[in-house]
């Protein structure tokens, strides 16, 4: 069948089971915009094209299926170029099109013309650039299959506008689908060496105050059931990092919550004091371990992930094993009952006493707002925890109100906290919690947003509005950048540089309703409970409610940077 | 200029493919390693190309470079050599300042060397030689500041058949 290559990109993406698209049409990518409008797949027109990558992202971490953001060349290509960054690091399933200049025009700095496969190579796991439409369908293939096997990551393809467009003899092709994927330099492991499993398998059995230290690989190697199951079979607790809240259920008892820098008093000090660390789809990233050298010090490591390239880059293990989590981790429970689990294994008691102490001995604590003072973040979150279904899928951006929801929420399932760990971009809650209501409409969907990152995305509402697609945003308005203003009050003696944004300045309610959403302001703590019911009441918008919160409050546990988990600050009367 | 004793040889099967150069520099780049010397031509197979790198790193570092050099989609194999277990050659352009009393010298030395001249003009002579890294040192040392100018093509090399 005699086809153009921008009608077989579209027909390719629909063979790949793609049913949204976000973007945002421009010069170069024109010609492909013509056929979506024939198409099944639903396209979400953005307003920035940042917005577009941050959603795909979003409908990615929701649903683990890949995200799709289409955009065009030149300075769309560059906006689109944080999220894909973002989606690198935190290993998000995403393929993003970019339209080019024609082939002529290519190397001449013709209109709109960036390198973009260039300028992309290093925040990409893959990228290329076509040069004959008849490879159109093959790419497309193959960017699906890189971007979600193996360790996920974005896949950016760039294609130049006379081999989409059906008037220019470039862009004929006679349409294929090929039935597999051939590529000889990309062959992810899966399974677990079964050597390296028994010998993990030993060190589990012998060990006397282990920990599973969990990652966001286990999310996306859908491992939640065997990790749990693996924890209950030896009685081992478990902590779940910002990339993995959610993998074991808080309420859980075995589940110890969040480590790290801004981690509970017990998740870091039971990792400090173990004396083996079962690291599943975690990367020992600076944030959790703090201080490298001083890190969990008298701790064996296993050490599993399916990317090989991360064992040993930080923490060299004892025993380190490449492999899709979910089968290795059912190697392992195999491999432990075959040794005796859970019968034979040590006398665990004092262990499990020393941790529970521990808990009792320091929650997560604040102190209520006086009447008349600020809001308290923390309350403001307690009440959003307590007063929206368990399975609400919940994002953020980045800082304090980040932290804060990842300390207070209670997470009991999978794929219901999505944030922007490893890059820490600000900005991504509101597009995020986008494409995650766009991929689970059966969910409710709330965005915990700071207002310095609301300011850098909200025109996606605007989006979310015309589209109906109806997101809630809890801005924490502390009328500061928040986390920068937490760290110069600490280790800049209380000089504030450039961190005051005003609670006033933009008018957040009028800004919100100006999009078409439900605008509010809470500002006492009795009024914080109707406007969330209220909130929860709007089906058919997006509602914004600008909680004015007290910018005196910090962020509490806290490990200063380059410090040793060991000197961790549990609160503000533990500052020294 | 010799590479110095933490040197190691990558031997790198690629795609031959637009763009993979770039990529593989690219990672060495990114961590501030410097590429001592690179060779890149095709195989025998048209599709693909051997990239030899010469790098001046410690091991701890190296292995995290080739992980990630793995991960690269056009990637297709990647050895380290040991220079004890590989063959390895370079070759050679020079051009070499002579007077009539020591161009019957530099003629003799390039025969030893097993070289060719390639150009000649009055006080110059540029001849190529083809040898190991080594050869090539000693050659352009015992030519000292007659040297004018030089050009290395950087080390290629394959294991050797055991």
């Amino acid at each position: 069948m005699k086809t153009n290559g921008g009608a077989a990109l579209i027909k390719a993406l629909e063979l790949e089971g793609v049913d949204v698209i976000f973007g945002l049409p421009g010069g170069a990518i024109l010609p492909v915009y013509d056929p979506i409008i024939d198409s099944p797949i639903r396209h979400i027109l953005v307003r920035h094209e940042q917005g577009a990558g941050h959603m795909a992202e979003g409908y990615a971490h929701a649903t683990g299926r890949p995200g799709v953001a289409m955009v065009t060349s030149g300075p769309a290509a560059t906006n689109i170029i944080t999220p894909l960054a973002d989606a690198y690091m935190d290993s998000v399933p995403m393929v993003v099109i970019t339209g080019q200049v024609g082939t002529a025009g290519i190397g001449t700095d013709a209109f709109q013309e960036v390198d973009t496969v260039g300028i992309t190579r290093s925040v990409t796991k893959h990228n290329e650039l076509v040069t004959n439409a008849a490879d159109i369908p093959r790419i497309v293939r193959e960017a699906f299959h890189i971007a979600t096997t193996g360790r996920p990551g974005p896949v950016l393809i760039d294609i130049p506008k006379d081999l989409v467009d059906p008037s220019n003899p470039n862009s004929a092709l006679d349409w294929y689908w090929p039935d597999s994927v051939d590529l000889a330099g990309y062959n992810p492991r899966l399974d677990g060496d079964p050597a390296l499993i028994k010998d993990a398998a030993q060190l589990i059995i012998a060990a006397e105050r282990p920990v599973i230290y969990a990652g966001g690989g286990i999310l996306k190697a859908r491992a939640a059931e065997p990790l749990l199951a693996l924890a209950e079979l030896l009685d081992i607790p478990v902590v779940t990092t910002l990339m993995a809240r959610g993998t074991m259920p808080d309420d859980h008892p075995l589940c110890l919550g969040m480590p790290g820098m801004h981690g509970n008093y017990t998740a870091v000090t039971a990792m400090q004091e173990s004396d083996l660390l079962i690291a599943l789809g975690s990367r020992f990233d600076d944030r959790v371990t703090g201080k490298i050298d001083a890190f969990a010090a008298s701790a064996k490591i296993i050490h599993v992930d399916i990317d090989p390239a991360e064992l040993g880059k930080v923490r060299r293990p004892d025993v380190g094993i490449t492999g899709d989590c979910r089968l290795v981790i059912n190697e392992l429970i195999t491999a432990l009952k075959q040794i005796g689990a859970p019968e034979v294994q040590p006398d665990r008691s004092s262990w499990k006493s020393t941790i529970s102490g521990w808990q009792e001995k320091y929650p997560l604590t604040y102190v209520q707002s006086e009447p008349g003072d600020l809001l308290k973040p923390q309350y403001v979150l307690e009440q959003l925890r307590d007063n929206t279904p368990d399975d609400c899928i919940v994002a953020s951006g980045v800082g304090q109100h980040q932290m804060w929801t990842a300390q207070y929420w209670k997470f009991n399932h999978p794929y219901t906290w999505i944030n922007s760990g490893g890059l820490g971009t600000m900005g991504f809650a509101v597009p995020a919690a986008i494409g995650a209501k766009v991929g689970r409409p059966d969910r409710m969907v709330w965005a915990v947003d700071g207002d310095g990152c609301f300011q850098m995305t909200a025109q996606e509402l605007v989006t979310a509005a015309a589209e109906r697609i109806p997101v809630k945003i809890a801005i924490l308005n502390n009328a500061y950048l928040g986390m920068v203003r937490q760290w110069q009050e600490m280790f800049y003696e209380e000089r504030y540089s450039e961190v005051y944004l005003s609670p006033d300045l933009p008018d957040y309610k009028m800004w919100a309703e100006s999009m078409g959403c439900v605008g509010m302001r809470v500002e006492a703590p009795e009024d914080v409970l109707p406007a969330i019911q209220r909130a929860n009441e709007v089906d058919d918008r997006p509602v914004v409610i600008d909680f004015r919160t007290d910018a005196r409050e910090k962020v509490f546990p806290m490990v200063p940077a380059g410090k040793s988990n060991s000197d961790i600050v549990v609160g503000p009367e533990d500052e020294r | 200029m010799s590479p110095v004793t933490r040197h190691h040889i990558l031997s790198v099967l690629v795609e031959n493919k637009p763009g993979v150069l770039a990529r593989v520099s690219g990672l060495f780049a990114r961590r501030g390693f410097n590429i001592f010397s690179l060779a890149v031509a095709p195989t025998d197979d048209p599709t693909r190309s051997r990239i030899t790198i010469v790098v001046d790193v410690e091991s701890a570092p190296l292995e995290q470079i080739t992980k990630q050099l793995d991960k690269l989609i056009n990637v297709l194999q990647i050895d380290e050599l040991a220079p004890i277990d590989a063959v390895e050659r370079e070759l050679m352009i020079v051009t070499v300042a002579v007077s009539a009393e020591s161009k019957p010298e530099l003629l003799s030395l390039t025969e030893e060397y097993s070289g060719a001249v390639l150009d000649e003009s009055g006080d110059r002579i540029t001849v190529s030689l083809g040898g190991t890294p080594e050869a090539l040192d000693a050659f352009t040392s015992r030519m000292g500041a007659a040297v004018v100018a030089y050009q290395r093509t950087g080390r290629i090399a394959l294991p050797r058949i055991i």
